[in-house]
């Protein structure tokens, strides 16, 4: 605040404010690093793979790579609604499985593909609403609500199937799978669309601004009349969502419904969405970020495996990187 | 000192009758009469525990009174809950000011208020017109901000406080209602915050203020209630009040 008089001089210093910090500034400001830890991280990798195994560069490998990334960026956007929220989801990948086996069995009952794929997802965003409307009118915490359907849902998936996988021969999820369009494949266009249309909902719309402001001050969020219920439960509804489109691309992937839980999926969801630079303590999001901490955690994988390394090594390498990028992200401001 | 008034009169922009609050066995106030008049600025003072804070919410509609009429621009029992309040044209500045510290200056000024533009089935923000309206409405009352773009983490207490302050003003309210709103600051902060609220009355927007510090309640002031022990136990003008006066009547030692 200001008498009058100076007001010409103030706006004069915030249009200079307005625009950017010099480079070299940049590059001193840890801040930074830790905004752009998952960029940094992912060409770091692609260097040191890049000269310790040229194979690592090549178009085929990196197309693999793109492939194999699309699933968790998928599940990373889901995850950072709803970490944006302040909460987290750890029944996401329960919900993939539970999806996929959705899908194989309507798929099997002969009731056609795009029928299944649509049950699939229903049923998956349907877990996600449940989670939400448990945690906000039953105000539950989110960690006890997602881990009761973590464990309900996996249930459900094995009392549906028996147990089973289901064998899914369909031509329209083969073609999903080993088609392409352009440079890519259709699973990576499928993530490429949902990087695009979860920025603009996060970036441009009312729904985004009120999802970051309920999840970093949700009693002031209220107070200005933002139903903040309402919100958390979209969130966990679009966290559901996303895990049915994960569902579809692994069952087109692996050709079948497995009864099992893939838990690195949900740890490396959790995983990106840090390395992607989103507060765990909500408020504070980007959708970029997650995307390309799910790129990177995937470049290491395919690296560490392109240098023989044994797969035992994996989880451990994962683990000290989330570690890592959780410390660099203490200097985040 | 004058005897309280007991009739709201034409000029007033919210005003009570006989209004009471308890909480289960607890006596918030009983039978309190208040008014505001349009383009002033009127303090409710008193004692922690003398009723202001709760009085207040119930006229913003946080709390429902047991008891009494509330009248806002001279219609009767005026809304049930905040949000009608707000849309009747009563802002409240909350005394944790209501600013989400990762938004920027411009979407906090804009949250749930926000400007969109059509396309087709979809809204999608319009980023630059809140922050051109944001840098208008802080010009507005002379509110200095390096940037609109800026994230409210980094701004001072004083700063936030008029970005609160701006915020409730900027909506086009009639009254704007403010819980001590500047406990928390400085001496040249607390300048600032007042310096605004006399910007609020010259652009005839109503102002109600909660407040301990009875020098601030006199510079400001128009008009001044005194609550003590639940009740309202005097009215006075600001400009023919002593501080002596004011703390006899808060304390009841008149």
């Amino acid at each position: 605040m200001s008498a009058p008089a100076e007001n010409a001089s103030s706006r004069e210093a915030g249009a200079a404010e307005e625009s950017r910090p010099s480079l070299a500034a940049l590059l001193l400001d840890p801040s930074f690093w830790a905004d752009w830890a998952s960029v940094v991280g992912l060409v770091g990798l692609v260097i040191v793979f890049g000269i310790a195994q040229p194979v690592f560069l090549s178009v085929a490998n990196l197309q693999a790579l793109l492939l194999a990334a699309a699933i968790l960026v998928v599940l990373s956007i889901g995850q950072t609604f709803v970490v944006a929220t302040a909460g987290i989801d750890l029944s996401l990948a329960a919900a993939v499985m539970l999806g996929a086996i959705i899908l194989g069995l309507v798929d099997a009952a002969g009731y056609g593909i795009f029928l299944a794929c649509v049950l699939a997802v229903a049923a998956t965003s349907a877990v996600g609403f449940l989670n939400g409307a448990l945690i906000t009118a039953g105000r539950i915490p989110d960690f006890v609500v997602t881990l009761g359907t973590l464990s309900g849902v996996t249930g459900l998936g094995l009392i549906l199937s028996g147990g089973e996988p289901i064998m899914v021969g369909s031509t329209f999820l083969l073609r999903l799978a080993s088609g392409s369009f352009g440079p890519f494949g259709y699973p990576v266009w499928v993530a490429i669309s949902a990087v695009l249309v979860a920025h603009i909902a996060l970036y441009h719309t009312r729904f985004g601004v009120h999802l970051l402001a309920t999840g970093g001050q949700t009693e002031s969020a209220r107070s200005l009349g933002i139903r903040t219920n309402r919100v958390k439960i979209a969130a966990y509804t679009i966290s559901g969502f996303c895990a049915g489109i994960a569902a579809l691309l692994l069952v087109a992937r692996i050709g079948s419904a497995e009864p099992q839980i893939n838990t690195s999926l949900l740890l490396n969801s959790v995983a990106a969405v840090v390395l992607g630079g989103v507060s765990l303590f909500g408020g504070r999001a980007s959708i970029l970020g997650p995307a390309i901490g799910a790129l990177m955690l995937t470049a290491l994988v395919n690296g560490l495996t392109l240098l023989s390394v044994s797969a035992f090594y994996q989880p451990l390498a994962v683990g000290a990187i989330v570690v890592l990028a959780a410390l660099i992200m203490r200097y985040q401001k | 000192m004058s005897a309280v008034n007991h009739s709201p009169s034409a000029d007033a922009i919210l005003a009570c009758e006989g209004l009471s609050k308890h909480f289960g066995g607890i006596r918030a106030f009983t039978d309190v009469a208040f008014q505001a008049r349009r383009g002033e600025v009127t303090a409710v003072i008193g004692d922690n525990g003398a009723g202001k804070s709760t009085l207040i919410r119930c006229l913003v509609g946080v709390h429902v009174p047991d008891a009494g009429d509330i009248f806002f621009d001279g219609r009767a029992h005026p809304f049930a809950n905040p949000d009608e309040a707000r849309k009747a044209g009563i802002e409240t500045v909350h005394q944790n000011l209501a600013l989400i510290d990762e938004l920027t200056v411009a979407q906090n000024l804009f949250l749930n208020r926000e400007i969109v533009r059509r396309i087709g089935p979809f809204a999608l923000l319009d980023r630059k017109a809140m922050k051109q309206q944001a840098r208008a409405m802080l010009s507005r009352l002379s509110i200095n901000m390096p940037s609109v773009s800026q994230r409210v983490r980094r701004l001072s207490g004083g700063q936030r406080q008029a970005i609160s302050i701006c915020r409730a003003a900027g909506s086009g309210a009639k009254l704007v209602v403010m819980d001590e709103p500047t406990a928390a600051l400085g001496v040249q902060e607390t300048a600032n915050v007042e310096a605004l609220i006399r910007r609020l009355r010259e652009q005839a927007v109503s102002v109600i203020l909660v407040s301990h510090n009875f020098d601030q309640v006199r510079r400001l002031s128009d008009q001044i209630w005194v609550m003590r022990a639940g009740r309202m136990v005097a009215t006075v003008r600001g400009s023919e009040t002593t501080g002596k006066e004011l703390v006899a009547l808060v304390t009841g030692a008149a």
